[in-house]
This record gives C-alpha cells, sequence and structure tokens, in this order.
C-alpha cells in the first residue's frame, strides 16, 4: 500500500471519532435555556458594549510578519536534508539567503515590529 | 482467507486513538495528582481506588452539562471550531512511530515527509482556537483567542527552525530515519541549544504554563473557551492534552533517540523506552505548571521575536557550518 494509504485510512477514523465526541453532548443532555444563560459572559452582570469586534492592529503585524518569516523558514528544509551532499556551496548559498533574511529583520526590529505597546 | 490490509490499519487506528484518548484521560489524573504533591496535597483521591476513576467520573459529568450556545455566538463556527481542535490533535498520531522490530516501524503509515506532514497538521491547530475564541462573540473569548493566534504563529517559527538542526544532521524528514540517525548520538547532545528552543516553544505551542496567557484567568477570565460548556469544553480540554502528548512525542523522536535504548540496555524493547522519555516530557511539563509565574504578554512577544528567533537561526548555522567542514 501507498504509505500515504494508511494515513488517509487513520484520518477517517479520528475524524469520525471527532464528530462523535461533538454531536455527543446534543445527545446526552437537557437544554433548558433562559436568557441570563445565552448571555455573553461578563461577570455575572448584563453586557454593556456591543459584542467584541475590535482588537488592537497589532495583531495584524504579527500575522503578516509570521507570513513572511514562515515561508523563508520553510525554504530551509530541503536545504538541510541535501545539506551532507551540498557541504560548503551549500552553506555558502543559504549564508547569502541568511543575511538577505537579516536585513529584513533588522529593518523589522529597527522600525518596532517586535516592540509590544 | 487473508484479511485485507485496509482492514488492519483501520483496527490499528481504532486502538491507537483509543490508547491515544486513555493516555489523555491518564495524563490529566497524573497531573492533578503531580500538582497535587507539588503543594503538599494528596490531589483526587475520592473516585475509585487512589482517585483512579476520576477521569471516567469528569467525562460523565461534563457529557451531562448544559450546552450552551451565547445568543451573540455564530452557532456553526462555534461548534465546528472545537471539532477542529481535537481533529488536528488526534490526526498527527498517524505518523508518530512508537518502536521499530524486525517486521518494520511501528506506526501507522511511515512516510518519508515526516517531519513537514507534522508541522503542516499542527499548524492548522490553531484555527480551532482562533475560530473558536472570535465565534463565541464575546469579549474575553476574542482576546484570548486573537492572543493565542498571534503566540502560537510567532512560536511556530521558532520551532520549525529549531528542527532544521536535525533535518542537517539526520539527513531525512522521515521520523523513521531521524531516530535511526540517532543510534550513537541522541540529538539532544550535538543540538543541545535546538532541544532547548523546540522544548521552549513547544510548550508555548500547548499553550501551558508559564505561557498561557491564552487562557490568563486573571485577565480572561478562562482566555478562548470562556462561552464553552460541558462536552465541548471538553473537546478543547482533550486537544490540549493530546497536543502535550503530541509535543513530548516530537521531541523524543527528534531530539532524545526515539526508541533508542540508552546505555545498551537493548534488553528492554524499543516501545518502552519510547514511553519512558514521553512520560518524562510529561512530567516535566506538569513540573513547569507547579513552578513558574505566567508571563508577561509583551515579554512572551519580545522573547519570541528577539530571543529565539535570532537563536534558533544562529543554531541551525553553526549546524551547517559544522557539517559543511567535517561531516
Amino acid at each position: 500500500m501507498n504509505p500515504y494509504g494508511p494515513v488517509a485510512i487513520y484520518l477517517c477514523v479520528a475524524f469520525a471519532a471527532a464528530l462523535l465526541f461533538s454531536v455527543l453532548p446534543g445527545l446526552l443532555q437537557r437544554q433548558k435555556p433562559n436568557p441570563q444563560k445565552l448571555e455573553a459572559y461578563e461577570c455575572g452582570v448584563e453586557p454593556t458594549s456591543a459584542v467584541a469586534g475590535r482588537f488592537p492592529v497589532r495583531f495584524y503585524l504579527v500575522a503578516m510578519l509570521f507570513v513572511i518569516f514562515d515561508v523563508e523558514a520553510a525554504s530551509f528544509y530541503p536545504w538541510a536534508v541535501q545539506m551532507h551532499a551540498l557541504r560548503v556551496f551549500g552553506l555558502l548559498e543559504m549564508i547569502v539567503f541568511i543575511i538577505v533574511l537579516a536585513i529584513g529583520y533588522a529593518y523589522v526590529w529597527k522600525k518596532g515590529g517586535f516592540v509590544w505597546r | 482467507m487473508m484479511v485485507p490490509l485496509w482492514l488492519i490499519v483501520l483496527v490499528k487506528s481504532a486502538v491507537l486513538l483509543l490508547v491515544v484518548v486513555t493516555t489523555f484521560a491518564y495524563a490529566m489524573l497524573a497531573e492533578r495528582k503531580v500538582l497535587g504533591w507539588m503543594q503538599l496535597r494528596p490531589g483526587p483521591n475520592r473516585v475509585g481506588p487512589w482517585g483512579l476513576m476520576q477521569p471516567a467520573a469528569d467525562a460523565a459529568k461534563l457529557m451531562l452539562k448544559e450546552d450552551l450556545t451565547p445568543k451573540t455566538a455564530d452557532p456553526l463556527i462555534y461548534r465546528l471550531a472545537p471539532f477542529i481542535s481535537l481533529l488536528t490533535a488526534f490526526s498527527v498520531y498517524a505518523i508518530i512511530p512508537f518502536g521499530s522490530s524486525s517486521s518494520g516501524t511501528w506506526a501507522i503509515g511511515n512516510v518519508n515527509a515526516g517531519i513537514l506532514l507534522i508541522l503542516a497538521i499542527t499548524s492548522i491547530g490553531v484555527y480551532g482556537i482562533s475560530l473558536g475564541g472570535w465565534a463565541s462573540g464575546s469579549k474575553y473569548p476574542l482576546l484570548g483567542s486573537v492572543r493565542a493566534t498571534a503566540q502560537m504563529i510567532s512560536y511556530e517559527l521558532a520551532m520549525s527552525l529549531s528542527f532544521i538542526g536535525v533535518l542537517i544532521l539526520a539527513g531525512t524528514t522521515s521520523l523513521d530515519g531521524i531516530v535511526n540517525a540517532q543510534v550513537r548520538w541522541w540529538f539532544f547532545v550535538p543540538q543541545f541549544f535546538g532541544c532547548i528552543i523546540y522544548i521552549i516553544t513547544a510548550v508555548a505551542e500547548t499553550n501551558r504554563t508559564p505561557f498561557d496567557l491564552v487562557e490568563a484567568e486573571t485577565e480572561l477570565v478562562a482566555g478562548f473557551h470562556t462561552e464553552y460548556s460541558g462536552l465541548r469544553f471538553g473537546l478543547f480540554f482533550i486537544a490540549e492534552y493530546v497536543n502535550m502528548l503530541t509535543v513530548s512525542c516530537i521531541a523524543t523522536l527528534l531530539f532524545f533517540g526515539g526508541w533508542n535504548a540508552p546505555l545498551g540496555l537493548t534488553l528492554i524493547p524499543g516501545v518502552v523506552w519510547f514511553v519512558a522519555k514521553v512520560a518524562m516530557f510529561m512530567f516535566f511539563y506538569m513540573w513547569l505548571r507547579a513552578t513558574l509565574p505566567r508571563l508577561r504578554y509583551d515579554r512572551l512577544m519580545a522573547f519570541g521575536w528577539k530571543v529565539l528567533l535570532p537563536l534558533a537561526t544562529l543554531n541551525l548555522v553553526v549546524t551547517a557550518i559544522v557539517v559543511a567542514f567535517r561531516g
């Protein structure tokens, strides 16, 4: 069998198990809702403000930085596996790549991209 | 009549999932016991002898609890999120090998892109948390989930970089191959810094103390799962512990020699060593939880981006230099 065949079968079993756990609460418990229960949590008082929808824009910046650096991290993988064959040539190639990466990193650092304020 | 191969795999998968869920149940009990002892109290000891039936009692209670959906929530995504968390937590075990014998590796699937697949699957887990917090339609879950997302993706970077040193030394991404490359030296010797970085990021990835900002109860009530009750909360809980188990397995496979026996004690089967090493990591997690206070959020982010990321890169460059000139 293709090595991914068993993986696919396992994923189906995992899917079924997770689904079972997800529908189980609906089958087993009684629902007795009342307006207070269905309110969003606010330490016992009724929520005064509209429901959350706003959060600091800084989180978007983190997400963008992640996308940039994670793509770069992913490009290390094929190189790393072939390192024993590539030797010094591969090392020099990657050092050039890391220098380019480091320039971007230094720029973000200097601009305060990593400061949480 | 020959039993078809797919049926064998199906039974293996079901058994493995059962083992994973049972391990979760008793890891949770073990954690409460260990925390209890570290705080000079007995821990759970009422249900069954020595509290051994406690997980069953918890499960029964969680199943019978009313499952509330806040009226501000997005009902579909609210119900989908714990499912995603649990599914990704379970899925990783499709490729984790537990031992080896003459007939082959003990894993459901022994694929050659092992580490890549693990990274791919575990990074989906962040959707469960971020969608769950967002779909609750309440402010504490929302804050908890955006925090969680930022924290998990930040530490995932350093985590994926910390693997690369191991890949350079092993020359393969298959988990089987990486373990076999550690017969002489476990990789935590040549990859000491990589190992430390991995362990730190693993704690952050699973949102455990001291990186449990996601559910910082002093600020965010219960973080992303504030609105969840009953078994849906339980699903997040199972996912968290299964993820703990997963990262312990990965640490064992990549840095602590997998099922290789230490000091040539090959009389004891490899799977026993594997389980012992994983148990050691699980205990380490509990120890951390009993010892360390929670970090401040700005320090957490600064630590991930300004310390761990450059250190992980430095580690991989040094490893590459050594391999290029000597290896």
